[in-house]
Order: structure tokens, then C-alpha cells, then sequence
């Protein structure tokens, strides 16, 4: 995952603003985005010849209970044609939405959906914004850190609603 | 004139094609699917939050439960994970015995998938064949872990035990044995019309969607996309093996099977090679604060029953940071994303599973086609809901 730093430059020139901290841990490259640009960012990663980070390999939330922002989206871009991997994060405060990357990489569909599913975090232009993994009506998002391991209920008794 | 309808039924979530607990929704004019709707989620068990409650060793275990056919290759993402975010060293031998564990499972997933793909479809005969190879490689894990379909093999830093005596004749039999196995396979179905009726020219999915969708493992690379992460950022020195990468071109159901097939034939080979050239010496890590000591030093050596003690009730402290370790698993790219606060736990424990991308892309390959070829293209994507729901 050696990544030279002339690429990143670039992405630096372009949103001088948007780039607020660019890490490497264990050869991995971590860049964290502003929220607003996020899209632009991730088009520009997408198709510029430099970059051509065509694959979507995840993308995930994490939740930081308490600090504030409180969650991270995380997306880990993978470029076939450079063999190279890098890590776009931005910060999400709670009850804030942040633009999809869906007409990007059409994997980020299902991925957005879980996150939205499992942290509440709502996806701005999403074509299909439903949970998937817990049905419709469930209340609470489960990997929120506040959420317990147990579930809610786990202390009531089970009534069957007829 | 009258109005256009169309006919909505449910495949599923109880249905032999499915592979497990997957529920379709598809739309049908006539014969043909207009819109094919997956729902998923009715294996979810909370994993990535079970994760975030145990020690870095007390989650090996619930990784074998991800996807269960191919316990050995999740074990592995997941130590690979942990032990880049320690920057630990593993033996050589250790090394080794990985990829030969990894590569006998991947060869007994492909087989549970090509018996029942074509049982799906109508051919009852080959899955009493691919069951018979895939005993003899679940017979070999449970020599050797003391499971078969769970073997929780993998530590954090090595492998549980090293080889019992006598194993390796067994495993060298049989891959002396497996590749006269698969042109069995092929003389029951490469050349059958059938067979090739059912599959040519079904579910395609083209290079540009499949790198667009993130689709990984066999699906992708059936579509001629060169991308093995064995090959592409390779770990547990898989860059001392000799082996190749079978592509195919159309992308259909027909060059799915036969990449696979090809695949197997390698990982065969590679499993062959693993076991001639295994190098002497330890299975795990010389690290005191990280593996458990050896048994017999426990049961000798008070230093060592409090090192047991301490390992086993509070685990270890990485250093804060974040890492992804990735591995080929028999279904595609199978990650660990792992975030460590410097706690004893790690505090986002996130899985990129490979099935939950391909999946995401059935829609794209059965719009428009025959509903009798959505079961041909569930079974062809090889889904395990394991690992989807979680």
C-alpha cells in the first residue's frame, strides 16, 4: 500500500480546505475529508488518472460516543490499475446526513443501507434508503455505542402481538 | 388495449434454491423478472457488535460462524488483522500451515458449491461425488484442529497445535488423489447440454458492473477481472507459491463453474506445495504477552499459569490505531477492519464480506432474464447468509 505523497498533493491543491488530516499507520494511508465535499472528493478520486480508485471495498461507520463529531463514515478505495488502497474518512455529527456515493460506485447501495440501517447516519440522494438487515419499524440502531449488547428488551417478557 | 401487468411473487426466505435464508421478491411479466428485490437480514446475530464486547481472542471462535464453509479463511482475515495492528512476527511454519489450511477449505467450499449448484439444477448425481472429497478434507481439519466444520485453528500470532503425527500421508494422498477427483466432476458435467443449456449465456454481469458493484472472488474474475488479493497485496507468503489465476470472459453462469473448477485444481496444487516445502521449527509466536503458553508449561510453571491466567481473562492491549488485513476467501475478498481504542477490546470490529457484495449485484445480472435462471445465477454467485446478515 505504498502511496507516494504527489497524489495526495493534488487532492490538497484541488480542496485546500476539505483535506483536514492526512495519516499513515501501518502503511496504510488514511485521509480525513470535510463533509461538505465529500462527493466532489471521492468523483475526483474516482475518475482522475492519478488516482482511479475504481473499486468501492467498504464502507463502514464507527461510532465515538461521547466525543463530538460523534461518527465516522469510512470508505476503503482500492485502485486495481495502481495496486494501491487508501481510507477516506469524514466526521458525521449526530443527527446530520452526509451525501451518498451511490451514483459513484454503485456497491455503496447496500453498504449505505447498512450504515443507515445499524448507526441512523441518513444518506443524502440514496435511490432505495431502507434497512436492510433489520426490518422495517425496528427501533434503535444497534452498533450505536449507547445501544446495549443485550438489546433493549432483553429483560421483559415476550408477548406475541396478535 | 389492455393495461400492462405484472406478477409479483416471493422466492423464498425457505427455499432450497436460496442457499439459506434468502428472500426474493421478484416482478414478472410473463416469464421474464422485471425487478428482483433481496431481502436479507434474517441470519443477522449482531457479530460486528458481539465484537466490540470480548477480548481480541474470545472473537476467533464467532468468525468460524461467518462464513461456515470456509471457517479456516476467516480465521485467517481476522488474525491477520489483529496481528498487523500488534506488528507481530508469525513462524514460517505457521505461515505455511495456513495457507495449506486455507487452500484445502477452499477446495471443500467449491465443493459443497458445485454439488449443490447442480443439484439446484437438476443434477442429483454429482453432489454424492464433491461430498466424498470434501469428508476426506473435513476429516483432515478434524485431525488437525479437533473440528470440521468449526476448527477455530488460527491464533493471534501462530496456529493452535502443529501437525499430529501421520496427518501429512494423509493429506499427501490426498492431493495426490484430487485432481483425477475433479475430471470426475467434468465428465459428469463440462461437456453435458444440459449443463450448458442451463448455463451459457446466464446471468452475466459485465467487467465495468462487476468492478462498479465490488464484486469479488470467483463471480469477479468469471467476468476477466485479475484481481486476487492472494496475488494483489499478498499475505501469509503466498508470494513463495507458485500458482496462477483462472479468468474467464463472458461472465456467465458456465465461466463461474469453470473458474472455480481451475481453482481448485490450484489450490491444490498449492496445498502440495505448502506441504513439501513446510519448514521445521515453531507454530506460534514467541511473544509472552500475546499467544497463550504452551499446556505443558502451564501445568509446570507457576510464571506460566499466571501468564495463561492473564491472557485468557484480560487479553492484551494493541496500540491505538486502525488497520485492514484482507484475505481471498473461497467467495471473494473477505476483510477485517479493526479499531483499537489501546483497550483489551477492540472498539469497531468490521467484517467486509465478500457475499454481501455479490449479492448486492443479482439484481443486475436477473433483470430481464428467465425466472428459471435466477436459481441458475443464486447458485453460480455462491452466497453463504453466514456471512451476509452477520
Amino acid at each position: 500500500m505504498a502511496e507516494t505523497q504527489s497524489p495526495i498533493d493534488k487532492l490538497e491543491e484541488k480542496f485546500p480546505a476539505s483535506i483536514l488530516e492526512v495519516t499513515t499507520f501501518r502503511d496504510e494511508l488514511t485521509v480525513t475529508v470535510a463533509k461538505k465535499d465529500l462527493y466532489e472528493i471521492c468523483k475526483l478520486l474516482y475518475s482522475d488518472p492519478d488516482f482511479q480508485y475504481q473499486f468501492l471495498t467498504d464502507l463502514c461507520g464507527v461510532d465515538f460516543l461521547p466525543e463530538t463529531p460523534r461518527f465516522q463514515v469510512v470508505y476503503l478505495l482500492h485502485s486495481m490499475k495502481n495496486s494501491r488502497r487508501m481510507r477516506l474518512k469524514v466526521r458525521v455529527p449526530e443527527g446530520e446526513s452526509i451525501s451518498s456515493v451511490e451514483s459513484i460506485w454503485k456497491a455503496a447501495n447496500w453498504l449505505e443501507r447498512e450504515v443507515y440501517d445499524l448507526f441512523g447516519i441518513p444518506f443524502e440522494n440514496h435511490p432505495d434508503l431502507r434497512r436492510i438487515l433489520l426490518w422495517d419499524g425496528y427501533e434503535g440502531y444497534p452498533l450505536r455505542k449507547d445501544y446495549p449488547v443485550e438489546g433493549p428488551d432483553f429483560d421483559k417478557p415476550f408477548v406475541l402481538e396478535v | 388495449m389492455a393495461e400492462k401487468r405484472f406478477m409479483t411473487i416471493n422466492m423464498g426466505p425457505q427455499h432450497p434454491a436460496t442457499h439459506g435464508v434468502l428472500r426474493l421478491v421478484l416482478e414478472l411479466d410473463g416469464e421474464i423478472v422485471v425487478k428482483a428485490t433481496p431481502h436479507i437480514g434474517h441470519l443477522h446475530r449482531g457479530v460486528e457488535k458481539l465484537g466490540e464486547n470480548r477480548t481480541y481472542h474470545q472473537f476467533i471462535p464467532l468468525t468460524d460462524r461467518l462464513d461456515y464453509t470456509n471457517a479456516m479463511g476467516n480465521n485467517l482475515a481476522y488474525v491477520l488483522a489483529v496481528e498487523k495492528l500488534l506488528d507481530i512476527e508469525v513462524p514460517k511454519r505457521a505461515q505455511y500451515l495456513r495457507v495449506l489450511m486455507t487452500e484445502l477449505q477452499r477446495i471443500a467450499a467449491h465443493l459443497i458449491w458445485l454439488g449443490t449448484h447442480v443439484l439446484d439444477l437438476g443434477a442429483t448425481t454429482p453432489i454424492f461425488y464433491t461430498f466424498r472429497e470434501r469428508e476426506d478434507i473435513l476429516r483432515i481439519f478434524d485431525e488437525v484442529a479437533g473440528g470440521r466444520l468449526t476448527p477455530t485453528y488460527m491464533r493471534i500470532g501462530g496456529v493452535s497445535k502443529d501437525l499430529p503425527n501421520g496427518i501429512e500421508e494423509k493429506i499427501r494422498d490426498f492431493v495426490q488423489n484430487f485432481p483425477g477427483h475433479v475430471k470426475e466432476y467434468e465428465t459428469l458435467l463440462t461437456e453435458n447440454v444440459i449443463w450448458l443449456k442451463r448455463t451459457k449465456e446466464v446471468g452475466i454481469i459485465s467487467k465495468a458492473d462487476a468492478i462498479n458493484w465490488a464484486v469479488t472472488g470467483p463471480t469477479l474474475r468469471a467476468s476477466g477481472v485479475n484481481y486476487d488479493v492472494r496475488k494483489a497485496f499478498p499475505y501469509s507468503s503466498y508470494e513463495q507459491f507458485d500458482f496462477d489465476i483462472p479468468l474467464g470472459s463472458v461472465g456467465d453462469v458456465y465461466d463461474r463453474y469453470v473458474v472455480r473448477l481451475r481453482e481448485m485444481e490450484w489450490s491444490n496444487s498449492i496445498a502440495k506445495q505448502a506441504l513439501e516445502r513446510l519448514p521445521k521449527g515453531p507454530v506460534i509466536a514467541g511473544d509472552p504477552k500475546i499467544p497463550l503458553p504452551p499446556k505443558e508449561a502451564v501445568m509446570t510453571d507457576i510464571a506460566s499459569l499466571i501468564r495463561q491466567f492473564k491472557i485468557a481473562s484480560e487479553g492484551f492491549q494493541p496500540p491505538k490505531g486502525e488497520v485492514y488485513a484482507s484475505v481471498e476467501s473461497a467467495k471473494g475478498e473477505l476483510g477485517f477492519y479493526l479499531v483499537s481504542d489501546g483497550s483489551n477490546q477492540p472498539f469497531r470490529v468490521r467484517i467486509r464480506p465478500p457475499s454481501f457484495l455479490n449479492l448486492s449485484a443479482l439484481p443486475k445480472m436477473i433483470e430481464g432474464s428467465l425466472i428459471a435462471d435466477v436459481v441458475s445465477t443464486i447458485g453460480s454467485i455462491d452466497i453463504v447468509l453466514g456471512e451476509i446478515d452477520r
